[in-house]
């Protein structure tokens, strides 16, 4: 254990020597994925719960298939299944893109959690209580203006709770990217088990920092749900 | 040809993957009960033990703890083995990742579970067993038939993310519907085609389960009055 920590600590938290790796890499990986996620999921959960058959379909199918599949397929099929097509190889911006393991990773994990997050959010606008959304027709506001104002700062919030769960779940599926050779923390364990043999430290290891971060996370959904869910007087604990 | 003749190869893929998720949803629905009944125990050392057991199994990655067992476990059988002098023992992949699977998402049954024993009347236990019951019989015929109807959401949770998390055993080396169709890809250069056949059989896997799931749920509410909104 002291062994592999004194070889291996610099390419678990932060680089490998040659370029960043490890907790790095991970926490890059899990901030761009749910980044896009996120505001991609605003629209479309607003359009889910739109009575427009033709905007709400789409995004019923969209979260259905990327619901119904495991990440890892999707990271395969974007990785591996992509770059086998002629057309992507013989254009010269796609074969760029779908060439990067990093870039690969980073899109299927964002159209990946972009599906969980929107059906959270979706749920989160629905519950919205019919009074506050009469109230602000009311008062003559236009739909943007109800949703701007009125429905999405509640619900939002309202979903902070769910929403937390979603992140450490992409906090744990982030370790399919070294599939698609990303130098993640679960890579460098992997790396370090080949050249000592020693199984159980060094995914011990790995497991001790995801337990770390996965702490972390937690911690500051529970103060963020004390800030902005105060106001309901539910917060867990 | 049927799928350029690798039919029958990604036919033997899923059926492995859905014998390895049925079995270690049975294995984990056995340790989600012993979990939730630790932890609701009046016994403060079975109730730390399972604890320590939720948190650290659902705060760590699964496919961390897949690498981790799958590869400690044969470390830890081959000492054993070799500590009593009998011969090397090796433990099959599938086994390991029905073992493996099992011990994670027990500790997400363990959760369903203990929320749904609490959600059961204390009376009606209490009931029971004044009739004379047995501690097994009120199990059987009170808190299990009930506490099903609470259960069942989070059942299906898992049981969906758990058919999702099978695909990573072909990364310890299973012969999975991916590992399947990634070796039929590799071999016929159909790569994206054969990947969108096993997504598509993850899809068909899922939705067969949503409807299960639906008639199950509407079973055990039978006799359950539910408010016309």
């Amino acid at each position: 254990m002291i062994q592999i920590l004194a070889d291996y600590w610099r390419p678990f938290l932060y680089s490998d020597g040659m370029r960043a790796s490890g907790l790095v890499v991970t926490l890059w990986l899990l901030a761009c994925a749910l980044a896009l996620g996120f505001v991609a999921a605003v629209p479309l959960a607003c359009a889910r719960v739109s009575k427009n058959r033709w905007l709400s379909t789409p995004v019923r199918l969209y979260t259905y298939v990327f619901r119904g599949t495991p990440l890892y397929v999707q990271l395969l099929l974007l990785y591996t299944g992509m770059y086998s097509l002629e057309f992507v190889r013989s254009q010269s911006l796609l074969e760029a893109f779908f060439r990067s393991g990093f870039n690969c990773a980073i899109l299927a994990f964002a159209l990946n959690t972009c599906a969980y997050t929107t059906e959270i959010f979706a749920g989160a606008i629905r519950s919205t209580p019919y009074g506050e959304v009469e109230a602000a027709r009311a008062y003559g506001m236009s739909t943007f203006t109800v949703y701007r104002r009125v429905i999405l700062p509640s619900a939002l919030r309202r979903a902070l709770p769910l929403y937390s769960n979603e992140v450490i779940l992409m906090l744990h599926a982030t370790t399919v990217a070294f599939t698609a050779t990303v130098p993640d923390i679960l890579k460098v364990a992997r790396d370090a088990n080949s050249a000592t043999y020693q199984s159980f430290d060094s995914f011990g290891l790995a497991a001790l920092i995801y337990l770390a971060v996965s702490f972390v996370l937690i911690g500051a959904f529970r103060r963020a749900e004390k800030r902005w869910l105060g106001y309901l007087g539910t917060s867990r604990r | 040809m049927f799928l350029y003749g690798y039919g029958p190869l990604l036919l033997a893929g899923a059926k492995q993957t859905v014998a390895l998720a049925v079995l270690s949803l049975a294995v984990s629905i056995v340790l989600g009960l012993a979990g939730a009944s630790a932890k609701l125990s009046g016994n403060r050392v079975t109730r730390g033990i399972a604890t320590a057991y939720t948190t650290l199994i659902r705060a760590v990655p699964d496919l961390v703890l897949m690498l981790l067992l799958f590869y400690s476990i044969q470390i830890a059988v081959n000492n054993l083995t070799d500590a009593f002098g009998l011969a090397q023992f090796d433990i099959d992949p599938f086994t390991a990742g029905v073992l493996t699977l099992g011990f994670i998402y027990g500790a997400y049954f363990t959760e369903t579970f203990r929320g749904a024993f609490l959600a059961v009347p204390r009376g009606q236990l209490e009931a029971g067993s004044a009739y004379g019951m047995s501690g097994v019989r009120v199990f059987v015929r009170i808190l299990f038939p009930q506490m099903m109807r609470f259960a069942l959401p989070g059942i299906g949770n898992n049981w969906q993310v758990m058919i999702k998390a099978t695909a990573l055993v072909s990364i310890i080396g299973l012969a999975d519907i991916v590992k399947a169709a990634q070796d039929a890809g590799k071999s016929t250069y159909k790569m994206f085609f054969f990947i969108m056949v096993a997504a598509a059989a993850y899809l068909a896997i899922t939705t067969v389960s949503n409807i299960v799931l639906l008639y199950l749920e509407r079973r055990y509410s039978t006799g359950v009055r539910h408010a016309d909104l």
